[in-house]
C-alpha cells in the first residue's frame, strides 16, 4: 500500500481546504499535519526550509515537495490520473484548458476579493483586529461584479469549465464557504439565481462535506 | 489559421507571445487600447467577459487568463520548440508551483506599482505613494525569497528554463524599464544574473523589438 501524502497546515486554512478536498475527489489517502499558525509554527525553520514564504500549505509524497495549493492539485491530479474522479482536471486538452482559465479566474478574480472579505468580517473581529469599512465597501463592490459574469456563465453552463464538477468549481469552496457560513454577508452568492444553485451543488458533494467535518473537529472539545 | 492574440500592447499578453515564440506557434495581433476603454466594448466582453487582457482566438475556440493560455499551448505543442514545462511529472509539479508563486506573491504588489506608477496619471488619477511603498516592501520581501532559491537553482523550478521563469518576463521588464527600479533585481546577486539570462533570451527580445 502506498505511503499516505502529507499536508501541512491548520484545518480551517481555506488554502489547506482547497488541497484536503481535492486528495478527498481523487480518493488519495493523506494524512494532515496541522500547525498551530497562532503560535508562529509557519515561520520556524523547519517549516521553512519546506516552504520559504511562510504560508501554508505545503505538500510531500513519496517523490517531491512542493507548496502554492493550485500547484499540489494540479500535481494530484497528474500523478493519480486513474484514482477518484478521473474527470476532475477534465479528459482532453480543451477540457483542461477550460479548467485552467476558470482556475486563473478563481486565482486571480474571485479570490482577492473574497479573502478580503472573509479577513474582515469573520477573522479580523475574532483577532481583536478592527474592520476597515472602506475595504470592506471596496472588496463587496468588487467581488459583486466579478459574481456577474458568474451568473452569466453559470446560467449557460452548470459548472464553470463545462458540464462537470471540476478542480476549477472545487478551487472556490473554502472562500466560498466561510463567506456564507461565517459572515452576514453570504448572500451575495446565494441571492443570484445561477450561483445559488451552483453553490448549493458544489457545497453539497461529499468530498466537501467531509471537509466541513473536519474543520468542526477541530474546534470541538 | 493561426492564433490571435488581444492587446499586444500590454503587460500579460506579451506572456502569451513569448511563450509562443518559444514554442515556434505563429500568430497575429490585434490591439485593444485600454485608455480609450475598448476593453469595455460589447464585442471585447464577447470573448473576455471579465474585461481583462489577453484573449486568445484559435479558430473557433477562445481561452483567456495568460497563464491558462500558455499552459495549453505549452503542453499542446510540446514536441515542438523549447520545453517548457520540464520533463518529468515532478519537473512539472515545480514549473506549476513557481507559476502560482508567480501568480499570487509576484504579481500582486507588481502590478499595484504598475498601475500606479505607469496608468494613474494616463487615466487621470493621482498615485497613491503609501500604495506605492507597501508594494514595493512587500515585492522586496518576495525577491529576498527567489535570491535564496536562485542560489541553489539555475531557474525558478530546477535547472532548466520553464513557463514559471518566462511568467515574470513582462512586469520585471516594467520594474527595470519606466518603472525606474532596477535596483530591486541589482541588489540581487542571483535574482540579477537569471534576469539577465530570461531577459536576453531571443523570444523576449523579439517581443520587445515587435511590440
Amino acid at each position: 500500500m502506498a505511503t499516505p501524502v502529507k499536508v501541512y497546515g491548520p484545518p480551517l486554512s481555506t488554502a489547506v481546504c482547497r488541497v484536503v478536498a481535492c486528495l478527498l475527489e481523487k480518493d488519495v489517502e493523506f494524512q494532515l499535519i496541522s500547525l498551530n499558525m497562532a503560535k508562529g509554527d509557519h515561520k520556524k525553520p523547519d517549516f521553512l526550509k519546506i516552504q520559504p514564504f511562510g504560508q501554508v500549505p505545503a505538500f510531500q509524497d513519496e517523490k517531491i515537495s512542493l507548496f502554492e495549493s493550485r500547484a499540489i492539485c494540479r500535481y494530484v491530479c497528474e500523478n493519480y490520473p486513474e484514482k477518484g474522479n478521473k474527470g476532475l482536471f477534465g479528459t482532453n486538452p480543451l477540457a483542461k484548458a477550460s479548467i485552467d482559465q476558470w482556475l486563473e479566474a478563481e486565482g486571480q478574480s474571485f479570490n482577492p476579493p473574497s479573502s478580503a472579505l472573509v479577513f474582515q468580517l469573520a477573522l479580523a473581529p475574532r483577532m481583536n483586529i478592527k474592520q476597515d469599512e472602506g475595504v470592506i465597501k471596496q472588496n463587496e463592490e468588487k467581488l459583486a461584479k466579478v459574481l456577474d459574469v458568474y451568473e452569466k456563465r453559470l446560467g449557460e453552463s452548470r459548472f464553470l469549465a463545462g458540464d462537470e464538477f471540476s478542480l476549477a468549481d472545487l478551487s472556490h469552496l473554502p472562500n466560498a464557504h466561510y463567506l456564507v457560513n461565517a459572515t452576514d454577508r453570504g448572500e451575495i452568492l446565494t441571492s443570484r439565481d445561477n450561483v445559488g444553485r451552483w453553490w448549493g451543488e458544489i457545497s453539497n458533494r461529499d468530498s466537501w462535506k467531509k471537509v466541513v467535518d473536519m474543520q468542526k473537529q477541530q474546534h470541538s472539545p | 489559421m493561426v492564433v490571435k492574440v488581444y492587446g499586444p500592447a500590454y503587460a500579460s499578453p506579451k506572456r502569451v507571445i513569448v511563450c509562443l515564440i518559444e514554442k515556434q506557434i505563429e500568430f497575429e495581433t490585434a490591439p485593444v487600447d485600454l485608455i480609450k476603454g475598448e476593453h469595455r466594448n460589447p464585442e471585447y466582453l464577447k470573448l473576455q467577459p471579465f474585461g481583462a487582457l489577453p484573449v486568445i482566438q484559435d479558430g473557433d475556440f477562445t481561452l483567456y487568463e495568460s497563464r491558462a493560455i500558455i499552459r495549453y499551448y505549452a503542453e499542446k505543442y510540446r514536441s515542438q520548440g523549447t520545453e517548457l514545462l520540464g520533463k518529468t511529472t515532478e519537473e512539472r509539479g515545480l514549473v506549476e508551483q513557481w507559476l502560482e508563486v508567480e501568480a499570487h506573491n509576484y504579481h500582486p504588489p507588481i502590478y499595484e506599482m504598475t498601475v500606479q506608477l505607469l496608468f494613474a496619471s494616463k487615466l487621470g488619477l493621482s498615485v497613491d505613494e503609501k500604495l506605492v511603498k507597501k508594494s514595493e516592501e512587500k515585492l522586496g520581501k518576495v525577491l529576498d525569497v527567489y535570491e535564496e532559491r536562485l542560489s541553489k537553482s539555475k531557474y525558478l523550478a530546477g535547472d532548466f528554463f520553464s513557463l514559471a521563469d518566462l511568467s515574470h518576463l513582462p512586469f520585471t521588464q516594467y520594474l527595470v524599464g519606466p518603472m525606474e527600479k532596477e535596483y530591486m533585481i541589482r541588489d540581487r546577486k542571483h535574482v540579477s544574473a537569471w534576469w539577465d539570462d530570461i531577459s536576453n533570451r531571443p523570444s523576449w527580445k523579439k517581443v520587445l523589438e515587435l511590440y
